[in-house]
């Protein structure tokens, strides 16, 4: 566990993409499996346990340090997992007490030669047992005049508590299996073994935040270098890959053959796209692209299969890789592959296919249709938000999958062909699957840049009509692109349609987390309303950011400058008529709300400018929002 | 006569009325007694100044001959009357020539440590521990969360990158009056002995304490040097030039920082350091509870740093303590912006 702690604390910091790869590929080369296997599942995201909860790491601390000392402490690091690990006492368990003679007085008195190596006439002072040697929780002799000089002779002692500490498949092993009440005490036990570093690691892992700028393709790279292999092709045998990724890591080293996917249903990793910049269109060449629609809605795979036993599979994935076919029952009929005997034996009745397909994979967006008619995002989540799937929701809000790729069909695997052929064959593939859930996602026409520019502007009259209000923006393609998983340079761009934006005012700010744990980042602001006692500003989001650190630094000293008072982390900052700073909020769109005040809620809101030049009562009122709201024919959230 | 009577917390700095003197005033005065060489601590243009005599050497060096009227050497274990007090000189362990100050009046000892450490340190003299009534401390690291660890441990790191980048410069960034000469301390007791290089900004105060007998190796000024064959060598840099242009002279550097503040993960990242080294020339979190143990004092004043926790601490203990509140030492607002370490250059 200390040597995955070791490479996690390094790759934090560094932030060159291939000193990363070098990292990560030694850390491969030097630890052996299962080890590495689970590092690797860890960098991919690829291990699942039930995560422990906050609350759980800060009842542990709770009983070994003081609550006072850890409150100043949580405020200043900013993040709970790294100050519980700083924090966390040195255990005395299994440590013979280590007697610490007292000197007399006069020797004391002699230690001013100056020393030249590491040694020192008086004894060491103890990392491990001894005074002061536990935080909190140490002291014993507190009158009498111990030396307290510390020597590098110590270097092997004083990392861990309770040699030797755990491995990172212990760790992985025991999570899966453990019980939920045993879940502190193991947690404890660990803690007291591991260093700070391991501590922290740990941590980080059974809470599910790891966050280090890793992505699982720059693990799956690092490993493919470890035996000079393309990471295009982990890429592609990595679905059916189980962690510790053993038969892998012998591939890769030459001792064993390429590992092959048996699923008969596999997710294919998701490609994505870059925000494209006004700037960038200058390079661009728009004969080189097709265009699409962007939809609000969720990005899924639809897979289709069959195994050894011609026993037909249809999942439906999440972007990410997750299994998402429970929540959407009304739709894998559509997917489900006839088996021969139904096609053959359907002849009385008009067949619904009379073709056959082995498998496939598309790629679209998951939309809830009404009366043919694509509805807004706020309706979608109303699907998703509910746990049981119940006939009713089904019928009410009836799911609809509107596909643009095709990433492989009986012909087999299509990612390696360019997305104009690819596209040739998603449309025919749709016309023959003739399902009514099921359609294309159209694609716009255009010959320059300035017909997409109004296309965007008005989807409506660019050809999305009635569904204009469930576009996002538009989508432009390189016709030559093969499907790439990850997020290619230039080949698949988003250009969204502006997002709303108001004038706010800043309220209120919190300190943030991590890196911004120093500085003032978490912002709530608010709007004017008729309130009972007169014009009055009413808190309509949050925003934590959208603004660079430039502009962070200055509305940290803004903040420093005009509290007007203090609540823990929270300053309430100078918001009147003539004094205070307005922000311009940018957001994707708006909900009626009962947990707000305001009774409206924001999605997705971030500081698009800083309005130094605007006082706040120019700021925007409520109304403004109520209008937008109507505009939206938002409804109430659940 | 009450402790508060013998020594005060002034505008100008800690006030001794009794033997008319102040210790690390932080503006003119007429009888200054100096702790160290850090600029926070000592200033110039005072009229007579008392201090070891590597602090005024290093004064000397940072202010020119006349920077204060008159001046007087003091040994460590050294002690000098002055009015109704007497004033001992005991080593801080914090940098060469650092000196905690013990104010003895009647049947009362007070000691003014200024800034210490109580970890092992090859480039000065180790912390002792002297018994008193009321102690003064720092609190620059004063909360649990600051537990500074082995510095040899961190060399390692350092020297293991090294190793794993061979094609890569490094650069340090420490404080250039002890720092600095710790860290490459360190590094000559981990067994390497390739040149190392240094900033020119460092270069005088170095060359100091090589003359005071602190054995540092071959060091070579980074001025001059080649791009190509900085490739794996290890440069010494004030904390300030690490994320300057000055680094474009260098091959794909790897920046590391030596500095308590690395203990904080987000502390680092502000810096866009990318390998933090856990090396203070403060006492941590246990350094300072042991100490203050250790004095026996029952009486605990808190200068600057993170006072409130510590003093939280001391009155758990049954400690009377209370925050002195000086000013000109440090800042935590503007320690979040500026990032001096804790003002100690
Ligand atoms: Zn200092």
């Amino acid at each position: 566990m200390n040597r995955f702690a070791e490479l996690l604390d390094r790759l934090a910091y560094e932030p060159g993409r291939n000193n990363k790869l070098r990292l990560i590929t030694s850390y491969f080369r030097e630890v052996p499996d299962p080890d590495r296997g689970y590092a690797l599942a860890a960098l991919t995201g690829a291990l699942s346990f039930k995560h422990a909860k906050p609350g759980l790491i800060r009842d542990l601390i709770a009983a070994r340090t003081d609550p006072v000392l850890f409150a100043l402490s949580y405020d200043y690091v900013g993040d709970l997992s790294e100050t519980v690990a700083l924090m966390w006492p040195r255990s005395f368990l299994k440590q013979p007490p280590t007697p610490e003679p007292s000197p007399p007085l006069a020797a004391l008195a002699e230690g001013g030669e100056k020393q030249t190596t590491g040694e020192t006439p008086l004894p060491p002072r103890s990392r491990r047992g001894g005074v002061g040697g536990g935080g909190t929780t140490a002291t014993t002799a507190s009158t009498v005049n111990l030396p307290s000089q510390r020597t590098s002779t110590q270097a092997a002692s004083s990392g861990h508590n309770n040699p030797p500490p755990p491995t990172l498949t212990e760790v992985v092993i025991t999570l899966r299996t453990l019980g939920k009440t045993e879940l502190p005490g193991q947690l404890a036990r660990w803690l007291d073994e591991l260093d700070e570093t391991g501590r922290w690691a740990l941590l980080k892992l059974v809470t599910g935040a790891m966050r280090i700028g890793i992505s699982a393709r720059l693990a799956k790279t690092a490993a493919a270098a470890l035996g000079n292999k393309d990471p295009h092709d982990v890429e592609l045998i990595w679905p059916g890959l189980t962690p510790p990724y053993v038969d892998l890591f012998a591939w890769l080293e030459g001792r064993g053959d390429k590992p092959v996917n048996r699923d008969p249903a596999p997710f294919r990793p998701v490609m994505l796209a870059h925000a494209i910049e006004t700037t960038d269109f200058a390079n661009l060449d728009a004969a080189d692209y097709i265009a699409e629609w962007k939809w609000d809605g969720i990005r899924v795979q639809a897979v289709s299969g069959r195994d050894e036993n011609d026993n037909a599979t249809a999942r439906l994935y999440s972007r990410t890789g997750e299994d998402i076919s429970k929540s959407f029952p009304d739709l894998l009929p559509s997917l489900r592959l006839q088996d021969s005997s139904d096609v053959t034996l359907d002849v009385s009745r008009k067949p619904l296919r009379t073709f056959r397909h082995q498998a496939f994979a598309i790629d679209g967006e998951l939309l809830v249709l009404r009366d043919g008619r694509v509805q807004s995002f706020n309706v979608l989540q109303q699907r998703l938000n509910r746990k049981a799937v119940t006939p009713k929701l089904m019928k009410d809000f009836p799911i609809h999958l509107r596909v643009y790729d095709l990433l492989s069909d009986d012909d087999g695997d299509l990612r390696e062909l360019p997305f104009a052929e690819r596209r040739t064959r998603l449309e025919a593939f749709i016309a023959q699957l003739d399902d009514p859930r099921i359609d294309l996602s159209p694609t716009i026409p255009f010959d320059d840049w300035e017909t997409i520019t109004a296309a965007r502007a008005d989807p409506a009259s660019a050809g999305a009509g009635d569904d204009a209000d469930a576009v996002e923006g538009v989508m432009l393609k390189r016709r030559d692109a093969v499907y790439l998983p990850g997020r290619p340079k230039g080949q698949w761009w988003k250009w969204k349609r502006d997002p709303h934006i108001i004038d706010a005012v800043l309220m209120y700010a919190q300190r943030g987390h991590g890196k911004r744990s120093s500085f003032y980042s978490d912002y709530t602001f608010g709007v004017w309303t008729n309130g009972e006692s007169g014009e009055q500003l009413v808190p309509v989001g949050k925003a934590y950011f959208g603004f660079t650190d430039e502009e962070l630094i200055q509305i940290d000293r803004f903040v420093r400058r005009n509290t007007t008072e203090k609540f823990g982390p929270v300053r309430h900052v100078v918001h009147e008529a003539n004094q205070g700073l307005v922000l311009e909020v940018a957001f994707e769109g708006l909900q009626r709300s009962t947990r707000h005040k305001s009774g409206v809620a924001m999605r997705f809101p971030r500081i698009n400018r800083l309005r130094w030049d605007k006082p706040p009562r120019e700021a925007d009122r409520l109304e403004t929002l109520e209008l937008m709201l109507k505009a939206e024919g938002g409804m109430p959230s659940p | 006569m009450r402790p508060q009577d013998i020594l005060m917390p002034a505008a100008t700095g800690l006030c001794c009325k009794p033997g008319g003197f102040h210790i690390d005033p932080v503006r003119p005065v007429e009888r200054a007694l100096i702790t160290h060489g850090h600029s926070d601590h000592a200033r110039p243009g005072h009229g007579a100044v008392l201090a070891t005599q590597e602090t005024l050497d290093m004064m000397r060096l940072r202010y020119g001959d006349n920077f204060a009227r008159s001046t007087q050497a003091i040994s460590y274990g050294e002690t000098v009357s002055l009015g109704e007090v007497s004033a001992t000189f005991h080593p801080a362990g914090h940098v060469l020539g650092s000196a905690q100050i013990a104010v003895t009046h009647g049947g009362t000892r007070i000691i003014a440590s200024g800034d210490y450490k109580d970890a092992s340190d090859p480039t000065c003299a180790p912390f002792e521990v002297v018994p008193c009534d009321v102690f003064i401390t720092e609190a620059t690291f004063g909360l649990p969360v600051f537990r500074h660890g082995n510095a040899a441990d961190e060399v390692a790191k350092l020297l293991a990158s090294v190793a794993l980048f061979p094609e890569r410069a490094h650069l340090v960034g420490a404080y250039s009056l002890g720092k600095a000469q710790r860290v490459i301390a360190l590094i000559r007791e981990a067994g390497y002995d390739a040149p190392i290089y240094l900033h020119g900004a460092m270069e005088k105060i170095t060359h100091y304490y090589q003359s005071r007998g602190v054995k540092l190796g071959d060091l070579r000024p980074v001025k001059g040097m080649k791009k190509a064959d900085l490739a794996g060598t290890i440069t010494l840099a004030p904390p300030s030039a690490t994320s300057d242009i000055w680094t474009r002279r260098f091959p794909d550097p790897v920046t590391a920082f030596a500095s308590g503040w690395m203990r904080v993960r987000a502390r680092a990242r502000q810096r866009g350091v990318e390998l933090p080294l856990v090396i203070s020339d403060h006492a941590d979190w246990d350094g300072l509870i042991a100490t203050i143990n250790a004095t026996g004092a029952g009486e605990i004043w808190v200068t600057h740093g993170e006072e409130e926790a510590l003093v939280h601490w001391c009155t758990t203990k049954g400690l009377a303590a209370r925050p002195l509140a000086l000013v000109g030492y440090g800042d935590e607002e503007e320690a979040a912006l500026t990032d001096d370490e804790g003002g100690s250059e």
